[in-house]
């Protein structure tokens, strides 16, 4: 009878170390599946990035080069003088812990060092030890540290354990930004040539090819062509688009997802039959290829550099101006970054819709405009024939992106274009929205397979928020403006919430639009059979 | 350890005081010496934390947008939320600064209906902290009439509100016990919630343990050891008249009190209490969200290296030739 | 009173002891983060466990529909399959089961009028055991799955292909015949 109080079994016990110490002294131990692989190193050749070496996370010596301490310490001061936006949030934490519980990988992994005040402490402990007076006199009472190969390692860790997706910041009462840390934490680790394969590799790509899956000139185009194929047989309309065509008046710029895989080429296709269908005089560019840009997750510097081809091939091209498509980064960049980096773009025109005529005066200096922008314009005008019934076999709710949301502030277009284009919209619980949004968990080239429970759990906060709606409402697609979404929420909602889709907004809108000579539409863009078109054996059951 | 070594830390200052002035009658030194150096040093600790902000730049427009962006002429923006004007920034600011705006939007999850997780709104930490800073500001103000002859007009205003219970003699204020009650729960919750106790360093409990001091001493001596407070008012004007007098009478409380306020001054510049002025220097919350209409300039921006379309043109010109893709040389 | 009921009205003990144990099994930092006595629930991963197990014990309790328990059962292991376990780390918490149960009745001094009747519900609860492993292992292969298909989606081989079929055009051999076959791959 005892026996059976006994304490559980020694197979229950699990051989965790449990910290009952302090978070300095709880030393990184580094877990499979919840890192990246280390990058190439003809990756980093590519692109000049320095201290090229062999390392493996897991290792306990990591191959750093001899003076990596002071390339460190170095690193911290320039930014110091460099960015007010680092020295400030350096200094005025007073760990509230208002931020604690809001970002997606704490909720996901409990992982205390996961919080974004104690992410930011990582680099703060070092700072105050090295720069300011009360740490080099105090120490750890004033919460200071040493920089050891430990404390590298573990920035290195968590800052790759971060989407820089921004949710802190909008809870912060100083608005304080991790994004903002652990973009300079992760300058500081490239330093040291500590990259990781899944962003160096799209880097070194976009750089020498244009875009990140490096896709080559004729790539670019066959892929399309497949695409064109699809629509013709579809709609019984032949499409030509343009590649590289001087004297265009608008220039697409897109992520390259979209170009290649599934669920993204569907939004491909959305935007060339919209295209098509309004007569826009664009052009695609096999140069400026890429609408994202994974250098932002290195250094300032490389974003820069992949981002000069916009402007650039806009200039040679000679066109007016430039229309963006769905992805979450990439605006972040192309609304608060690429203009002071590579602008002023007074080649351009300030963006003017030449269906509508309406001119686009919020991305006057830019010269960029957001297709949800534009699209929702067009709707508004009445300039699209819009039949959403043909979506009625959806049941849509909206994630809307992180950058998109916090670092753009756009809420209202794609919601307006959705509900034009679909009959059945339902919102996911308000706190989980909008600002409030959550990451999809795999952001900021976090988004390989090797870390795919890092990723889950990440995703977890945003899939059981579509749970919800799937449960009460039914809702069977996650509609949504970015490419890494479309990507990454798929492989999440096949883990979490098994059947939902994933779909790219401009693939709904092209799903609903009504072609000027196109034949009876039986399928929707995903050549799966439309609801009213059906046949009788099509039961309810894939809702 | 945390939490001992500052609360070691500000008894032994008590026991500096008391050992100064009663046993080494130390009295100017610390009626006049410490509280003199005290607030040099934050005059020019706070102004010297401030511009070494300010010299650095701030290279990008990185707003966070916490509402709708203005974009197309019928779609309504979120003026506060995503400022397009200088108007909407003060807006912005004077919501954050005088109402802990992003606080206030704090969630926590919740069950709902015993199955359903909800992210409801979390109060107790903004309703604590306003209490607290707000409080704390009025009780400072309310020390002017140590400073000033005659008392300006508005303290009796201010002294009105505070006392409107109208109980006591001398008349209770309630700003002295809700600061000591704000500054305790946000001790409480320092200590309870594990996270928060987690991340907390012992330069998150040294002020907490000196402000609840200097509330507590002030109030001992309002309300129980009558302190003189003409001998207060007198070394209080010697102070700000730059000819100090030390007058006889004013107890050991009294000194421990001023060192008490000292040693916060002191403190202030070399601490995390510099999220006051801090605040106003956020570039998430003080830029415009409008930076595709109007350029941000960094200071600092400098030519790049970059992979130019003549060198791209280089390499695949063969096959953009067969894929029928325009190049420009032949 | 059979055993049944008795578990029942003690349905609430019974689950806080059975949650207290899986709490166990993370590193403590963690467990304070998912416990949190009054807001245990205030974290997506803590409320679906805690869902499911109570959901779990009601329909164990209540007859026990295999679907459902399947379902509930599957809401947690999906979570702890991600989570840093070994297998048998992931799933000790249905044993558990039996541990908690036995030592409720042992403290009410019941549990030898109860004898049969708590070796049947042991052997459900070893069912339950068994479940637990072909969910955990249709989590795990779901987990290989998506690794493979992002790879496969996203990556190298459809670029080769493309990248192919250029080649091919290249060296003059007929594109058509080239793209025939690619879209018959591709299942058209």
């Amino acid at each position: 009878m005892a026996k059976f109080t006994a304490k559980p079994a020694e197979l229950l016990k699990i051989d965790f170390k449990t910290p009952k110490t302090d978070w300095m002294d709880t030393p990184v131990e580094i877990r499979e599946h919840m890192y990246c692989h280390p990058s190439k190193a003809k990756d980093l050749e590519t692109v000049g990035f320095p201290n090229i070496h062999e390392w493996k996370p897991v290792d306990e010596n990591w191959n750093l080069p001899e003076n990596w301490k002071e390339t460190v310490i170095n690193g911290i001061k320039e930014r110091l003088q460099k960015y007010r936006s680092f020295h400030v949030f350096m200094d005025i934490c007073v760990r509230c812990g208002a931020c604690a519980d809001k970002c997606h990988f704490y909720l996901g992994t409990g992982d205390p060092k996961n919080m974004p005040v104690l992410r930011a402490e990582l680099l703060r402990s070092v700072y105050r030890k090295y720069f300011t007076t009360g740490g080099k006199i105090f120490g750890k009472t004033a919460g200071a540290r040493e920089l050891t190969e430990d404390v590298l390692k573990e920035i290195w860790y968590y800052y790759y354990q971060c989407t820089e997706c921004r949710r802190c910041s909008v809870f912060c009462p100083y608005g304080i930004d991790q994004a903002e840390i652990t973009m300079i934490g992760r300058e500081l680790t490239n330093l040291l040539g500590l990259q990781l394969g899944w962003i160096a590799g799209p880097v070194a790509n976009c750089y020498m090819k244009g875009n990140h899956l490096g896709l080559e000139p004729h790539t670019i185009k066959s892929n399309i062509e497949f695409m064109l194929d699809d629509i013709e047989t579809l709609t019984g309309i032949r499409i030509n688009p343009t590649f590289n065509r001087k004297g265009a008046e608008i220039l697409f710029v897109t992520p390259s997802g979209d170009l290649f895989g599934v669920p993204g080429v569907y939004t491909a296709m959305g935007y060339l039959m919209l295209f098509h269908e309004l007569g826009l005089d664009y052009t695609w560019s096999t140069y400026a290829s890429e609408g994202g840009n994974f250098g932002f997750f290195t250094s300032n510097e490389m974003a820069k550099r992949l981002n000069s081809k916009i402007y650039a091939e806009a200039k040679r091209l000679g066109v007016k101006w430039i229309l963006g498509g769905e992805c979450g980064h990439m605006w972040r960049v192309l609304h608060q970054y690429m203009d002071t980096w590579n602008g002023p773009a007074d080649f351009l025109e300030v963006p003017k819709s030449p269906i509508t005529g309406t001119v686009f005066d919020n991305a006057k200096s830019t010269k960029m405009t957001h297709i949800s922008e534009f699209t929702a314009d067009l709707i508004r005008h009445g300039k699209l024939k819009l039949d959403p019934g043909r979506n009625d076999h959806l049941k849509v709710t909206f994630h809307d992106s992180c950058n998109t949301s916090r670092g753009m502030g756009m809420f209202e277009e794609p919601r307006y274009v959705i509900k034009n284009v679909c009959n059945h919209f339902y919102e996911m619980p308000e706190n989980t929205i909008r600002e409030k949004t959550f990451c999809c968990g795999s952001g900021t080239g976090l988004n390989a397979s090797e870390n795919m429970e890092l990723r889950m759990r990440g995703g977890f906060p945003r899939a059981n928020a579509v749970r919800y709606v799937h449960e009460q409402h039914g809702v069977n697609m996650l509609a949504n403006i970015c490419a890494i979404d479309r990507a990454t929420l798929s492989a999440s909602m096949d883990y979490w919430v098994p059947g939902v889709g994933v779909a790219g907004i401009s693939e709904l809108v092209a799903n609903a639009l009504v072609m000027k000579g196109e034949k009876e539409r039986t399928q929707d863009l995903r050549l799966e059979p439309l609801p009213q078109k059906s046949g009788e054996k099509e039961g309810a059951e894939n809702v | 350890m945390k939490i001992l070594f500052p609360f070691v830390a500000v008894i032994a200052l008590v026991l500096l005081a008391m050992v100064g002035v009663s046993g080494g009658s130390l009295h100017f030194l610390f009626g006049v010496i410490i509280p003199y150096a005290a607030v040099f040093i934050f005059i020019i600790g706070v102004i010297y934390r401030v511009l070494k902000w300010a010299k650095s730049p701030v290279p990008f427009c990185i707003t966070t947008t916490c509402g709708q962006q203005k974009s197309l002429p019928w779609i309504k923006q979120n003026k506060l939320e995503n400022p397009s004007s200088t108007l909407h920034v003060v807006g912005r600011m004077a919501m954050e600064v005088f109402l802990f705006r992003s606080l206030f939007r704090n969630l926590k999850g919740e069950m709902k209906d015993s199955s359903r997780l909800v992210y409801g709104s979390d109060k107790w930490l903004w309703l604590a902290g306003i209490a607290f800073h707000y409080s704390f500001l009025i009780v400072l103000l309310r020390h002017i009439r140590l400073f000033a002859e005659p008392t300006p007009f508005f303290l009796h205003l201010l002294e009105t509100f505070d006392g409107f219970l109208q109980i006591g003699v001398p008349r209770f204020f309630m700003t002295g016990v809700v600061l000591l009650s704000a500054v305790t729960f946000l001790f409480l919750r320092r200590i309870y919630i594990p996270q928060v106790r987690y991340i907390s360093l012992s330069a998150d409990y040294f002020p907490l343990f000196l402000i609840i001091g200097i509330a507590t001493t002030g109030m001992l001596m309002r309300y129980f050891l009558k302190t003189d407070i003409v001998g207060v008012k007198e070394l209080a004007m010697g102070l700000v008249s730059f000819n100090p007098v030390i007058p006889k009478g004013l107890g050991v409380i009294f000194y421990i009190h001023l060192l008490f306020v000292s040693t916060l001054f002191a403190y202030f510049p070399f601490s995390k209490l510099v999220h006051m002025g801090g605040v106003f220097l956020s570039p998430t919350r003080n830029l415009l969200g409008n930076s595709r209409e109007f350029r941000h300039v960094n200071p600092w921006n400098y030519p790049v290296k970059v992979h130019t379309y003549e060198e791209y043109e280089e390499d695949f010109r063969d096959k953009m030739k067969m894929a029928e893709i325009p190049v420009e040389k032949e | 009173m059979n055993l049944n009921e008795l578990l029942l009205k003690k349905r609430q003990t019974i689950l806080k002891k059975w949650f207290d144990s899986v709490l166990e099994t993370y590193p403590q930092d963690t467990a304070n983060f998912l416990k949190r006595q009054k807001d245990q629930f205030a974290n997506p991963v803590g409320s679906t466990i805690y869902n499911g197990m109570d959901s779990l014990l009601e329909e164990l309790l209540n007859g026990g529909d295999t679907d459902k328990i399947s379902t509930f059962l599957d809401n947690i292991i999906r979570i702890r399959a991600i989570q840093d376990f070994t297998p048998s780390q992931a799933l000790a918490f249905v044993i558990q089961l039996k541990r908690v149960v036995r030592e409720e009745l042992i403290n009410e001094n019941k549990e030898s009028q109860f004898a049969d009747e708590l070796l049947a519900f042991e052997r459900r609860a070893d069912d339950l055991m068994l479940l637990s492993f072909d969910i955990y292992m249709k989590c795990r292969e779901k987990i290989y799955d998506l690794k493979a298909n992002e790879l496969r989606n996203m990556t190298s081989k459809l670029l080769e292909r493309a990248n192919l079929i250029f080649e091919a055009q290249y060296r003059k051999i007929d594109l058509e015949e080239v793209l025939q076959g690619n879209k018959l791959e591709r299942g058209e």
